[in-house]
């Protein structure tokens, strides 16, 4: 491929690969996405490979493998187009039929379409799914149609069209401008307006800047970068060159985490192809502006993600937190003014400078504008990654677009902000997803995570867990979070074992405190939310465990007990065939007793007693009654085939 | 370099650019108390014990004195009721580990902090860091660093460079702030015992 050396060459090209693919041409999109694949996605590929040559189709039809739409709990999904049908939970099987019927034969294959198990019905085309009819997925979007290897694919969406109009029609400080009225804020962490951090480092005397992608994603369950680094690594690529335009940079970073190889290849090979275009390197699109772009993988914990960290293991240091009180905009890699910015951040830019911030500022609420990925995990319906506008309610992503709690069971809480978060209860299901208001509800906007708690969910063992991580993950260095922490965690494990003491709430506010207001970075900083929250809005659960020793939630192992209702049980045998422990004492038409002596609480008998008889129990706070006396376990006048 | 004036505990205070609010508290015979700081090595940010407010009403917020920088007309506290519970849980924290360490007792009397508030767990390094900074920065030999992270970080002597270097200089032992032969007794395990990794 020549060099492009104008906006008007690479629009000339654009044309040229448009003019090449006809709209009505049948495409096959298979998502490629790391969940996808896990479930299969590229057995998948091949086949739509090898059936679709052996029919002599591979002329008219193209398969191929795409980013990740967002719907990783169905995969692996295939949409084709021109129509859009979506097919999910696709397997190698499928593929001849799928083939058949709806390319050859332009008949649906109903069996692969999403099925709404509330009302029965089905949906045939990707947008009608209420997973996604409801989302507005402005940075995600463009996953499906295009294959991340291609930079063709990504031309065709309008790729690096933000660049060249940038290159061409903008200077910096118009850039600058666009994305400050666009009041864009940082969807990594903190949220802080990234136009004004930009400016920091435009303004910044010292010469050489640098701009960087914190791609370092470390909170657990969360994977929003993850799908576009690996489902549109150019849309960041370009989102990085527009930054390094406005704030005067020629050098960017991505600090991208190890265990993210798929990402890693995928960003490699856009920058490789960006170059051979001209779109990255010397003189960009012909204007003079020079920018490369250096990948670093990141072998780090989770405090490698806090930017000053990051910075540090970019020079090649231990990734610890500096002790500085100087923004990193304005002294930050090499002590170079460098703009630090998340992926999903960067990711935005190109829209807006392409639509303008008044579009950009329509979506959304008051102080946060635009759309956010969230990804929707824990005991929901619907799991995945969905984008929204900012100022949608928390009921809404819930329910309307989550599908709800599975199991008929009732939801408890939901936990927004990763492991530093906090949790947010029923009553407050109708706040609207921002910055500030999550901040205010006493959790945070994080990178997006979003964990879905039902009624068997423990919220002191929820603080026990985050506590837990956080300790793992501090990096040792000051004293709040390291030593804090770990008398914090001590307390959480204590109440969830029933050895909590009074005064032991006091002690963790204490604690909480003192890590909030003096620990060196924000991990320990934000590290008592989770308690905090939890405290708030579940004070009861923790008096519960305190005072009477009760788990309210029947979860925490050390406070509950398994018991047979002696009327119930009609001696099925289950629980007796799947205990591990040899804890169950029965046999044919006794009643069956749980050995509290040898149970270790796996709760398998409790999931095997037959819904019909629900004999098996869990209790907590109180004694286990005493079992029936032998002689009176046999089981009289009830028939047990039912 | 230029003069800076600032107002540290109501009293107002000359100090250099670049200096730290540390520097200019001590320079004015004002006394802030410290755990991980020399005045021989960069501010390392670690016990928190400096912390002190700046700023005044609404905008007041907690930073710590080693590192802060001083800045023209900058109105400091470097006491208060709630920087003092907070000094006295640091110590508490820090008695877990070392409850017999003077200089610990010292603030702790200072603080009113209680040596059994949490529950023990001696192993006398409060991971101030003085003794690998200084053998980092001073010295230049890294001949003792940090191993892992978080709870379990420790500090460990490299035996290649620590046979070699260690006993002629020693220059870390007295800089230890719980215990004096804590360096000592973990140079002495690195060198008999080296670990395996
Ligand atoms: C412990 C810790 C971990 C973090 N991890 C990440 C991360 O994985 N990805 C990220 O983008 N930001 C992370 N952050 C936030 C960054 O420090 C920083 O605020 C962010 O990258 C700035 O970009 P933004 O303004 O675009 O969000 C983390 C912060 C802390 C304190
Ligand atoms: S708050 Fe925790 S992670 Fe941050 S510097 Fe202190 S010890 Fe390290």
């Amino acid at each position: 491929m020549p060099l492009i050396n104008s906006p008007a060459e690479l629009e000339k090209l654009r044309k040229g690969i448009l003019a090449e693919r006809d709209p009505e041409k049948r495409v096959v999109s298979i998502c490629a996405g790391a969940g996808c694949v896990a479930s299969g996605a590229n057995e998948v590929i091949a086949a739509f490979g090898e059936e679709l040559e052996k029919k002599g189709l591979d002329a008219h039809v193209d398969a191929k493998g795409t980013g990740c739409p967002g719907f990783c709990e169905q995969g692996p999904i295939v949409v084709i187009y021109p129509e859009e049908i979506c097919y999910l939970q696709v397997t190698p099987g499928d593929v001849a039929e799928i083939v058949t019927e709806t390319i050859e034969g332009d008949k649906v294959v109903e069996r692969l379409l999403y099925l709404d198990s509330a009302t029965g019905e089905r949906a045939t085309l990707e947008p009608e799914i209420p997973f996604y009819k409801h989302q507005l997925r402005n940075v995600i979007g463009d996953n499906i149609k295009i294959d991340p290897k291609s930079i063709e694919d990504y031309l065709v969406v309008g790729g690096y069209s933000a660049l060249a109009k940038a290159l061409s029609f903008m200077t910096p400080e118009d850039v600058l401008n666009e994305v400050k009225a666009a009041n864009l804020r940082g969807r990594g962490g903190g949220g802080f307006p990234a136009g004004q951090k930009w400016e920091g480092t435009r303004d910044a005397p010292e010469p050489t800047k640098y701009v960087i992608v914190n791609a370092d994603e470390g909170d657990p369950g969360a994977f929003m970068d993850r799908a576009v680094l690996e489902g549109n690594p150019h849309s960041i690529l370009e989102g990085l060159a527009l930054g390094a335009f406005a704030v005067g940079a020629n050098e960017g970073y991505i600090y991208v985490r190890q265990e993210y190889p798929l990402a890693v290849e995928n960003v490699l090979l856009a920058i490789e192809k960006a170059r051979e275009y001209g779109l990255l390197g010397e003189n960009i699109l012909g204007s003079g502006f020079d920018f490369k772009v250096i990948v670093h993988k990141g072998a780090g914990a989770f405090v490698c993600g806090e930017s000053t960290a990051l910075m540090t293991a970019l020079e090649g240091r231990v990734g610890e937190p500096r002790p500085k009180y100087v923004r990193s905009n304005i002294k930050g890699l090499w002590q170079k003014p460098s703009v630090l910015n998340n992926v999903e951040t960067w990711a935005n830019v190109p829209l807006i400078i392409n639509k303008g911030a008044d579009w950009f500022t329509q979506i959304g609420t008051e102080g946060s504008k635009g759309t956010k990925i969230f990804s929707l995990v824990g005991k929901i319906v619907n799991t995945g990654l969905v984008e929204v506008p900012m100022g949608m309610t928390l009921r809404e992503i819930i329910y309307t677009i989550g599908g709800g709690i599975p199991d008929g069971k009732e939801f408890k809480a939901v936990q927004t902000g990763g492991p530093s978060g906090g949790c947010i209860p029923e009553e407050m299901l109708d706040l609207e997803v921002g910055f500030d208001e999550l901040t205010k509800a006493g959790s945070m906007m994080g990178s997006g995570g979003m964990i879905v708690m039902d009624e068997d969910t423990c919220m002191v063992d929820v603080a026990r867990y985050f506590m837990d991580f956080l300790c793992d993950e501090s990096c040792g260095k000051c004293v709040p979070c390291r030593e804090g922490l770990r008398q914090m965690l001590k307390l959480l494990t204590n109440i969830t074992e029933g050895r909590g003491k009074e005064g032991d709430l006091e002690l963790l506010e204490e604690l909480s405190e003192v890590a909030g207001e003096a620990a060196l970075c924000a991990l320990g900083k934000s590290a008592p939310n989770p308690f905090r929250s939890t405290l708030k809005y579940f004070r009861d659960e923790y008096e519960a465990h305190i005072k009477e020793q009760r788990c309210p939630a029947l979860s925490c192992k050390e406070l509950i007990a398994f018991y047979i209702a002696p009327d119930k049980c009609s001696a099925c045998g289950n629980c007796f065939k799947k205990c591990p422990a040899d804890a169950i004492v029965g046999g044919k038409k006794l009643i069956h007793i749980v050995d509290q002596e040898k149970c270790t609480k796996c709760g398998n008998c409790f999931e095997v007693c037959p819904s019909r008889f629900s004999a098996v129990t869990k209790i907590s706070g109180v004694p286990v009654p005493p079992p029936v006396p032998e002689e009176e376990r046999t089981i009289t006048g009830k028939s047990k085939e039912k | 370099m230029s003069e800076i004036i600032l107002q540290i505990d109501g009293k107002e205070v000359r100090a250099e650019e670049g200096m730290t609010i540390l520097e200019a508290a001590l320079g004015a015979g004002i006394t802030i108390p410290t755990l991980c700081h020399h005045e021989k090595l960069e501010p390392f940010g670690s016990c928190r014990l400096c912390s002190v407010e700046v700023g005044t009403g609404d905008r007041a917020k907690l930073v710590v004195a080693c590192v802060y920088p001083v800045e023209e007309k900058l109105v400091v506290r470097t006491g208060s009721e709630k920087i003092d519970r907070i000094r006295k849980v640091i110590l508490e924290l820090y008695l877990a580990h070392a409850p017999d360490a003077s200089s610990l007792q010292e603030l702790a009397l200072e603080y009113g902090a209680d040596k059994d508030r949490f529950e023990k767990e001696a192993s006398f390094c409060i991971h101030c860091g003085l003794c690998v900074r200084y053998c980092n920065e001073v010295k230049k030999k890294n001949a003792v660093g940090f191993v892992d992270r978080g709870t379990r970080k420790e500090i460990c002597f490299v035996p290649e460079i620590a046979s070699r270097e260690c006993w002629d200089c020693k220059e870390c032992f007295p800089l230890c702030p719980t215990e004096a032969l804590q360096a000592a007794y973990v140079l002495i395990e690195a060198l008999k015992f080296p670990r395996t990794p």
